[in-house]
């Protein structure tokens, strides 16, 4: 008997917490807005949900099997990645672009580099502007509401906000997202609730949302542009309580969290009110993907009494 | 909110299981045998001052310290000295032991008289001859911590009640039945090394004794501070900083910024032998884990065979999987339930096969609680990455050599990364300047 004790380095014991739950936890937390976008633009929207995550899981599953890795399916991290590219899209895209943005995007931006952790931008961001570009006017042509009489039949509000500043829409339409976009752009109310979900339990930390939310708010008074329509138009909620805050392609530390937030507010109000596309949230989240890595080695935290010592000597 | 931007340390929401917390320690009986290890403590080992078939006593010196920072051995029974053997301590390393059997009649030795004492010079002393080790886990020679360089810049005595671990309770029962002991304790070290005053520091999960400590320092220099339950809180400089708000400078000692810490059983100790003079030759012990029959809190005799205890306890009700000197998150594995109780052992805890399974680790998804959690700040992802490349002056930048291995980054890693064993190992790779 006492040949077989099992000695292991400590800790011996581990958190309850593993990366399984964590993305499932975001995938409950993307459901309300599911919801919300079939009733606003009909079964379709399901349909297409439902297609790019099947695309995401069978390329995640058929790339690891070819390659002989392991098949980190069960982590529901394609799942994840499956929904929010289909959030993305307007409802009434061919299905097989769907795909076409699943392979992009599970393919392309994670396995190839090294799959779960090592992507270097969020993959359903990429998948999105890929589509974006190859797709433009399928991409850019929004569906109207299913469910309601709507000022713009295909144009986002962000789009069509030059004709109408501060007017028609209230913003209890856009709270509500009875209005044209994409699946997962409309509906402000249920993001919030799935990003105040993730916050509650862990998953996300509130500062890059608040900080991205807040650099935007502010800069649209500056510019003189009305901040709670540019708050809960666009894309910019789905960004940044979902794709902003991806783990893999965010800064770590409080401090770098703050300055991705910031970086991300003025990136989008600079596409927005100085560019000439109307939608300014996935290009920002892509280039602050990649300043990523500059900005975990800059805002490091500071040691517990190593930057005393720091000073102590500075002061000598 | 400084705080917030220096660094999140949130530590870890460990659970407690403290489930021995109301168990009254009870003493075990004199085992079959004793096996006193001769490196008990941080420092030189001890040499056997025993030869074999001596007669030797309760307080018995058998082993005599073998330099300064070094620590005496007592037998804590009466019999004979059967060999002076080795055994393999839990990190792998062959020690000198002296083994003992009993006689059973617990024969005090005559030399033990309480200890004469009226300065500095013979308080260190008395504390010297005491054999007393730091008893929260570390086994520092207190009488080394004691005598610090700066004495005169001491402002502050700490004493550890954290006891953060989860399943001890063997400072908790320290503090409820040995409370006398511990106020003499620290008002000799207060009174011997002049510090004006005292911050005990204990986890809120302990109400009874913050309750019962509070009303016995009413009146006194002596401060209880009441602490959140989040590990690693009984660290020494996470609890300086808590209980005094200073940061000791790395590289440096808590004695840099005028504090000494001494864990509340040892100082407890220390006011014990005072009264007595019976140096360390006993210890209180949580002994608890999903397979112990009968989880108590036991004063056993330093040397008594781990299957003693366990067997005093009621036995196992499984096969073990992992035995545990410690607690779960920093206690060391034993490879045999020969292996004999150590001076700074406060837990044996044994698991089963079934707990001691840990889940297989997946990719770092970069989610920054191994970061946020670290309670000194350090990046446990980035060290283990610079690890991993054999990047020694990124793990130098990253002052990979801070790392305490206090368990809390691999705890609450959700890729279940064992990242606290990969910075101990990329803090050897730093010594050795850059070789695996």
């Amino acid at each position: 008997m006492a040949n077989k004790l099992i000695v292991t380095a400590a800790p011996h014991i581990t958190s309850p917490d593993s990366t399984q739950k964590i993305m499932q936890r975001v995938c409950i937390a993307l459901v309300p807005t599911l919801i919300a976008s079939v009733i606003i633009f009909g079964i379709q929207a399901l349909i297409l949900t439902v297609v790019t995550v099947a695309a995401c899981v069978l390329f995640e599953y058929g790339y690891c099997k070819m390659m002989g890795r392991e098949v980190p399916v069960g982590d529901f991290s394609a799942a994840v990645t499956g929904m929010l590219l289909a959030f993305n899209l307007p409802a009434t895209l061919p299905w097989w672009m769907g795909v076409v943005g699943a392979f992009i995007a599970i393919v392309i931006v994670k396995q190839l580099f090294g799959g779960l952790g090592y992507n270097f931008a969020n993959p359903a961001i990429v998948g999105r502007i890929a589509l974006a570009m190859g797709f433009a006017s399928k991409m850019a042509s929004y569906p109207k509401p299913a469910s309601a009489i709507d000022a713009f039949a295909s144009a986002t509000p962000l789009a069509a906000q030059g004709a109408v500043q501060g007017g028609a829409q209230t913003y209890l339409t856009l709270l509500m997202g009875t209005h044209g976009g994409v699946l997962g752009e409309t509906c402000a109310l249920t993001i919030l609730i799935g990003g105040i979900y993730l916050i509650a339990t862990k998953v996300i930390s509130p500062i890059i949302p608040v900080t991205y939310l807040g650099t935007v708010a502010v800069l649209s008074l500056v510019a003189g542009k009305d901040p709670v329509y540019q708050l809960l138009s666009g894309g910019l909620m789905l960004g940044a309580f979902f794709m902003a805050t991806d783990y893999v392609t965010s800064p770590t530390t409080n401090k770098g969290k703050i300055v991705f937030g910031l970086g991300l507010g003025i990136v989008t109000c600079a596409i927005r009110f100085l560019g000439t596309m109307n939608e300014g949230v996935s290009f920002a989240i892509l280039l602050m993907n990649l300043l990523v890595p500059y900005i975990d080695v800059l805002t490091r935290q500071d040691l517990l009494g190593v930057a005393k010592m720091k000073k102590g000597g500075a002061a000598k | 909110m400084s705080n917030f931007l220096k660094r999140a340390a949130h530590g870890a929401r460990v659970p407690h299981d403290k489930r021995t917390s109301d168990c009254e320690t009870v003493t075990m009986p004199v085992p079959s045998k004793v096996v006193l290890s001769m490196a008990q403590h941080i420092g030189a080992p001890a040499a056997p001052a025993v030869a074999k078939g001596d007669q030797v006593y309760v307080g018995t010196v058998v082993g005599k310290a073998g330099g300064f920072v070094s620590s005496d051995i007592h037998s804590g029974v009466s019999g004979t000295v059967d060999s002076i053997t080795t055994i393999t301590a839990p990190n792998g390393a062959v020690q000198t032991a002296v083994v003992i059997i009993p006689d059973g009649e617990q024969k005090v030795d005559p030399a033990i008289a309480p200890p004469v004492v009226n300065d500095l010079k013979s308080f260190q002393d008395a504390v010297r001859a005491s054999g007393l080790v730091g008893l929260g886990g570390a086994g520092f020679p207190t009488a080394v911590k004691l005598a610090p360089k700066n004495l005169d810049e001491i402002d502050r005595l700490v004493i550890n009640a954290a006891e953060c671990e989860p399943y001890i309770t063997s400072d908790n029962r320290c503090m409820l039945e040995d409370t006398q002991y511990i106020l003499s304790g620290i008002e000799a070290v207060m009174k011997y090394l002049d510090i004006p005053q005292c911050v005990i520091g204990i986890e809120q999960n302990k109400p009874k004794a913050i309750a019962r400590m509070k009303e016995a320092v009413a009146g006194k220099p002596i401060e209880i501070k009441e602490l959140a339950c989040r590990y690693p809180q009984g660290a020494e400089k996470v609890l300086i900083e808590n209980c005094t708000g200073r940061e000791v400078p790395f590289p440096g000692l808590p004695s840099d910024v005028g504090v000494i810490v001494m864990n509340v059983t040892s100082v407890a100790f220390v006011g014990k032998y005072l009264a007595t003079g019976m140096p360390l030759v006993t210890k209180r012990l949580t002994v608890d884990g999903d397979i112990v029959k009968e989880p108590k809190n036991v004063e056993v005799i330093i040397g008594t065979p781990v299957e003693e205890l366990l067997n005093f306890c009621g036995g196992l009700t499984g096969e073990p999987g992992t035995v545990l000197y410690g607690g779960p998150m920093m206690g060391n594995c034993l490879a045999s339930l020969d292996q004999p109780i150590l001076k700074n052992n406060n837990a044996i805890l044994a698991f089963s096969e079934k707990a001691s399974h840990m889940p297989k680790p997946t990719n770092c998804i970069h989610c920054g609680r191994c970061t946020n959690a670290c309670p000194l700040g350090l990046s446990a992802k980035e060290i283990v990455q610079a690890y991993q490349k054999g990047n020694v002056d990124l793990l130098q930048e990253l002052h990979a050599d801070l790392c305490m291995s206090c368990g809390t980054c691999s705890y609450v890693c959700p890729a279940k990364r064992p990242l606290t064993p990969s910075i101990a190992l990329a803090k050897i790779m730093m010594k050795n300047g850059g070789k695996k």
